[in-house]
């Protein structure tokens, strides 16, 4: 019989708070985190909106050697990663002396990168650029410092899928647990929020450019939306193996019941409605579960027009009989990108845990798809035993996971 | 430079930047086995050198430096008040 997964840690450093509790409280009020950096146009943006996210202060926290190897997103992920730890009451004593693995989605590391080269093009003397250049600047970045730092000795890679790779990354955690090649894995997703790293995206006008109302610009599933909103920050998840988590007395917060993928082979930034149903329908088969029986799907949906559509038509395909509540929570975080299929599994558990669902901040005027959705466009108390959550990404790689209620 | 400005500005970006712990800064501290230094500070080490007195090191130049006032030495013959300009 295929082992439990479950998780028992969380940690969230994101634009609407930067602690389970924060995060809980903003979810619960439909607080947006977005608002516009001027910079962005001085660099040529067509859009200034983003998450607001203050990035961590580490000089005095954190070891010089251990510090300066992290990115940007890598820091996020450092502090993500203390909380999840702090609540699956483990420490670094503890992971030296018990393997546990990471899977982390992270799909850019521009600012680092951009400065490096900067830097070379001015004094064309590679020497000049320090030693923790390079240990920035790879897509694995935030793997290869979160296991140092953390003594991590297990699987350790880094899982690039674009807007769907924190997703992919607790699925692969989970599927590793569920194998039993490991007890513990560490999963999450980071991105990056600075001035470098979006340009090329801001390039597709795929950005909203409301401008005069940052709080109301990110409008999924809305008539009115005119674009996604970038943002970012970093979502740690603790995986474990249920048996391990009762033997060691860990607080469980849900199981991962369920892991679906698929890739469209089709169109690199077009979505398609036949992949994100094939990525649902797995994750359901897999959990064993019927699509009447979630309570609650926590969609993709980024507030862009085609996507929303699509994502539309795929709910309605699958849960058109029984109709669960569906919210974009990027209505208020904006698009957190690679981070994203892990924050929004931590924001889901918030909910399943004091038993709501968070808004969809918005949303006012359906389109012919959203209509036939059972959109909640305002918190709604409700119990949740089961939930699904969508991501997807550019090359049409898409991830759906299945979120049980824990029961013994 | 002036010797004291030498010594005070290493002093300084050990402190600051390498992170050094200041108590252990005295002039026969080894940089590796005293003050910790490793391969990968000596790489930052350079870039904090060329901004701080202007020229880059060579490792060459380096093989025999050991310690903090060997290491000052060292800057001195590249920026020295009697180095000939």
């Amino acid at each position: 019989m295929s082992r439990r997964v479950v998780i028992t840690g969380m940690g969230i450093y994101s634009c609407i708070g930067k602690s389970l509790e924060e995060v809980g409280k903003s979810l619960y009020e439909g607080k947006s985190g977005i608002g516009v950096d001027l910079v962005r146009k001085d660099c040529g943006y067509r859009s200034p909106l983003t998450g607001i996210v203050e990035r961590p202060l580490l000089k005095g926290v954190l070891d010089r050697r251990l510090r300066i190897g992290l990115a940007e997103e890598g820091e996020y992920a450092y502090m993500a990663t203390l909380e999840a730890l702090r609540t699956a009451g483990i420490d670094i004593d503890y992971l030296e002396k018990n393997e546990t693995g990471i899977f982390y989605g992270n799909d850019s590391s521009a600012k680092a990168i951009i400065e490096a080269n900067n830097i070379v093009a001015e004094k064309k003397d590679t020497t000049l650029l320090g030693s923790g250049a390079i240990f920035q600047s790879m897509n694995s970045t935030v793997t290869m410092n979160l296991s140092t730092i953390f003594k991590l000795r297990g699987v350790n890679m880094t899982i690039s899928a674009a807007c769907a790779s924190g997703s992919h990354a607790i699925g692969l955690g989970y599927l590793f647990i569920r194998q039993g090649l490991q007890d513990l894995v560490l999963c999450g997703g980071a991105q990056e929020t600075n001035r470098y790293a979006m340009g090329s995206f801001d390039a597709l006008s795929a950005f909203s450019v409301r401008v005069d109302a940052p709080a109301q610009a990110s409008r999924p599933f809305d008539a009115g939306r005119d674009g996604l909103i970038p943002s970012g920050g970093a979502a740690s998840l603790m995986l474990e193996d249920y048996d391990h988590a009762v033997s060691r007395g860990a607080t469980i917060y849900a199981e991962v019941a369920g892991y679906g993928f698929s890739s469209n082979g089709a169109h690199i930034s077009q979505p398609s409605d036949v992949g994100c149903t094939v990525a649902m329908e797995r994750a359901l088969a897999d959990a064993g579960a019927a699509a009447a029986d979630v309570d609650y799907v926590n969609a993709h949906a980024t507030s862009t027009p085609q996507g929303d559509m699509v994502e539309a038509i795929a709910i309605d395909r699958i849960f058109g009989a029984s109709r669960p509540l569906v919210s974009s929570t990027k209505s208020m975080t904006g698009h957190e990108c690679w981070m994203a299929g892990a924050s929004e599994i931590i924001y889901s558990v918030l909910m399943m845990q004091n038993s709501f669902v968070a808004p969809n901040i918005n949303f006012e005027t359906p389109d012919e798809y959203s209509a036939k959705l059972n959109i909640a466009d305002k918190t709604v108390e409700k119990n949740i035993d089961l939930l699904l959550s969508n991501s997807f990404g550019f090359g049409g790689t898409n991830s759906a996971l299945v979120i049980k209620k824990y029961k013994p | 430079m002036t010797r004291e400005e030498i010594e005070s500005t290493v002093k300084n970006f050990l402190v600051e930047e390498i992170e050094v712990d200041e108590k252990n800064i005295v002039p026969e501290a080894h940089l590796k086995d005293d003050l910790g230094i490793d391969s990968l500070d000596f790489v930052d080490i350079v870039v904090i050198v060329e901004r701080n007195f202007g020229f880059k090191i060579k490792p060459e130049e380096m093989a025999d430096v050991r310690t903090l006032r060997q290491f000052c030495d060292y800057i001195e013959s590249k920026v020295g008040d009697n180095v000939a300009s």
